[in-house]
């Protein structure tokens, strides 16, 4: 009923008690309803495992269809990739990387980890990050789990400023041997002229 | 038996002067670096005992020319020249997953024909890239007969790409959205031509490259990577499958319209010098008949790309796409902000990966296979650099 | 008058107009024999600095044949080259790289700048690790426009090289 009057007090107020339109939808154009998509089940599967080993340290930042991505503290991340390698069977990293988050003073760095063995994971990527401060950016390293992220985690120490406590070499690998400046994907540093 | 100590001071006693050399005087720092005509751009320091390397340590960006942090100054658009040059004539690749990634953090639908169209000219571009890494291996061995002929039959499918491109080798092709412009008229013809005649010359390839007896000698186990040591340390591309796992982002997780194309995976087992320089190979063979199948199913009309806003964005999120490349899995992870410019770019090559399997598997070998091995590891250097 | 035609001073006199007289002779078809012995057989470096290394590579193949021009794929050591053909762009550190290069290289010498990025930094001139233009540590002679350029583009600026050191004198 469109508008019921608010004298009837033997049923309880309609939903539509205020002049809205029939069916609770949105007017056109405005952003879609803020409803999460359902996360797959599969890949609900997968984070439903993680969870039951790790409890809290873990932090699910988004389940879509073939991607993962979740982050943990610093301090856990070595066991949390020693478990994904073993039990999982996620292989290898195939890549890593860093962004800078300078309104949040962090730099976060993220891991995709693959899987060459597993068939119904062959498309699947987890992202597995941590956060730290821009100030003092310090990891452990992931390179006794994953030994494919020897020289994307020098990569990432040359170019954001973020030191791997445990890896043979943190030093400069593409720059060139003069570099004097600071770290060059942070925001901070702007290219000339712009 | 006397000990290596007696028999020098016995030859003290006959007054000769016999000089043991200390461990460090064996060793000698060699430096492959970029004026070599075994490295191109690209330098690495091996040490070597006499005539084996017992150490060598990769030493690249001589081409580092900041793409990532570029990106960041320029809108989506702005972005596809530049990001088309790390790897200049495999462009339609690297220009296809950075199209794909942008499409899916600003939800953009591309018409049918315009993947197709996308997808011919990506394998296209894999032919004449796998043609130009085989005419340089041609000439790391010395074989210069194997320079000329891929370097001219390469030519005949760059004349394909500038009929259909504009353009020899940078194309800046695809966009996010589709491609540029449609097939000209007549093409469908030239390049089934082109397929049938490039199908019998790589039985001559074979002939005169792969069943020669000083190639079989030069490259069959030599640097064997085994099967756990490549997925272990995550090498991609025809590295690991010539190694035996059969790998490959078309198949696994396809993009586009790869799930209605009919074709195999083609890998080999033994993870040898061998191996890894015939996996390309098939893998070209393998691409005639993608190609083929392309020209058939392709719908007859329809827009080629979806119209665009000025500006193209997208709410704020992140995103990883990755697409099969020449190299292997070319992988982009953009950053987005809900600005026309995005907030961070990553591109995950297939030769930086494979650049770790370098000091792996020459530590051992002979100085002589350097060559070999180096370029068999499918590694552009301009393209690890960024 | 024999004597005279034999003394000191005027010997010195016949002497040097005679050679005057050679030299003025030889010196136009020598020059123009070794010059044309310096054209048709220009031997580049093996230096890929960058991505136009493909387009150079493409024209040592079959269809932009630069080698009826002399130019060889020369693999022996780089003292035994004349030509360096930088080619693309070139970052800091392949910079003193270049130099060191183009040092050891013995005399006569030529460079050709081939591509946007050797001439003034092209599509990088932004970039935090780029060189704009390398005419700032080599002596450029001859510039190729393009990026990359065409095959064809290249064998033009190689002609142009030509017709330069044709005009050159030896001295």
């Amino acid at each position: 009923m469109a508008a019921s009057s608010q004298k009837s007090t033997e049923n309880p107020p309609t939903p539509d008690k205020l002049p809205v339109p029939a069916a609770p939808k949105p007017a056109a154009g405005a952003p879609p309803p803020k409803k999460e998509p359902e996360a797959p089940p599969f890949e609900k599967g997968l984070v439903e495992e993680i969870k039951k080993k790790f409890g809290e340290s873990i932090k699910v930042i988004f389940v879509k269809p073939l991607r993962i991505k979740i982050q943990v503290e610093p301090r856990d991340i070595v066991e949390v990739a020693t478990f994904l390698r073993d039990s999982m069977g996620f292989d290898h990293a195939e890549s890593a990387g860093g962004t800078d988050y300078p309104k949040e003073n962090q730099i976060e760095v993220i891991y995709h980890l693959g899987s060459y063995t597993r068939e119904d994971l062959g498309a699947h990527i987890l992202s597995l990050t941590a956060r730290t401060s821009r100030d003092d950016a310090r990891l452990p390293t992931l390179i006794n789990v994953y030994k494919s992220v020897e020289y994307h985690e020098r990569e990432t120490f040359e170019m954001l400023g973020v030191y791997f406590e445990g890896h043979p070499r943190n030093e400069r690998f593409l720059l060139p041997e003069d570099w004097a400046d600071i770290p060059p994907l942070r925001k901070d540093f702007r290219i000339k002229g712009r | 038996m006397t000990s290596l100590e007696d028999k020098f001071e016995e030859s003290k006693k006959l007054g000769l002067q016999i000089v043991r050399e200390s461990e460090e005087d064996r060793l000698m720092t060699l430096s492959v670096g970029p004026q070599h005509p075994g490295s191109g751009h690209f330098r690495f320091t091996v040490k070597v005992d006499g005539d084996y390397i017992v150490y060598c340590d990769p030493d690249p960006g001589y081409v580092h020319r900041g793409e990532e942090k570029m990106c960041e100054y320029r809108n989506v658009i702005q972005n596809i020249p530049h990001l088309e040059r790390p790897v200049i004539h495999d462009s339609s690749n690297i220009t296809y997953s950075y199209s794909l990634a942008i499409e899916e953090l600003a939800g953009i639908e591309v018409p049918r024909r315009g993947q197709y169209i996308r997808a011919l000219a990506s394998e296209l571009n894999r032919q004449v890239y796998t043609l130009y890494w085989l005419a340089i291996y041609g000439i790391f061995l010395g074989h210069s007969t194997m320079f000329m002929w891929p370097t001219g039959d390469r030519e005949l499918f760059i004349d394909l790409l500038e009929v259909l491109t504009g353009a020899r080798v940078t194309h800046a092709f695809n966009i996010p959205g589709g491609v540029r412009n449609d097939i000209p008229d007549g093409f469908k013809e030239r390049c089934l031509r082109q397929m049938r005649y490039f199908q019998k010359r790589l039985k001559e390839y074979e002939d005169i490259f792969y069943n020669m007896p000083l190639f079989r000698q030069r490259t069959e186990g030599v640097a064997v990577l085994s099967k756990e040591d490549a997925i272990k340390l995550g090498v991609a591309g025809s590295v690991v499958r010539a190694s035996g796992v059969p790998y490959d982002i078309r198949k696994a997780e396809p993009y586009d319209i790869y799930n209605e194309i009919d074709f195999k995976v083609q890998y080999m087992k033994t993870g040898d010098c061998f191996a890894r320089s015939y996996v390309p190979f098939l893998d070209m063979q393998e691409s005639c008949h993608i190609i083929e199948q392309l020209l058939d199913k392709m719908p007859q009309s329809g827009e080629v790309r979806a119209k665009l806003q000025p500006n193209p964005k997208g709410p704020p999120g992140e995103t990883y796409r990755r697409v099969e490349s020449g190299r292997g899995a070319l992988g982009y992870y953009i950053v987005s902000d809900g600005t026309p410019k995005p907030y961070r770019v990553k591109i995950s090559v297939g030769s930086f990966r494979n650049m770790l399997a370098l000091p792996y598997l020459l530590v051992g070998q002979k100085l002589a296979d350097m060559p070999a091995v180096y370029w068999s590891l499918n590694y552009w250097p301009v393209e690890a650099d960024r | 008058m024999k004597r005279e035609l034999v003394s000191p001073t005027t010997f010195n006199v016949m002497v040097s107009k005679l050679s005057d007289i050679l030299v003025k002779a030889l010196d136009a078809p020598l020059g123009y024999a070794i010059n044309w012995g310096r054209i048709w057989s220009l031997w580049p470096v093996h230096l890929e600095t960058a991505c136009c290394s493909v387009e150079f590579g493409a024209a040592s193949g079959p269809r932009y044949d630069v080698e009826r021009f002399g130019i060889i794929e020369a693999f022996g050591s780089l003292r035994q080259c004349d030509l360096i053909v930088v080619q693309g762009t070139v970052t800091r550190k392949m910079a003193p790289r270049l130099r060191m290069v183009y040092d050891q290289m013995p005399e006569p010498k030529y460079v050709i700048a081939m591509g946007a990025c050797a001439i003034t930094g092209g599509l990088y001139i932004d970039s935090y690790n780029v060189l704009p233009g390398v005419d700032g540590i080599v002596p450029v002679d001859v510039y190729v426009p393009g990026c990359p350029p065409r095959p064809e583009t290249l064998i033009q600026g190689t002609m142009l090289l030509q017709e330069k050191i044709k005009r050159s004198k030896i001295k």
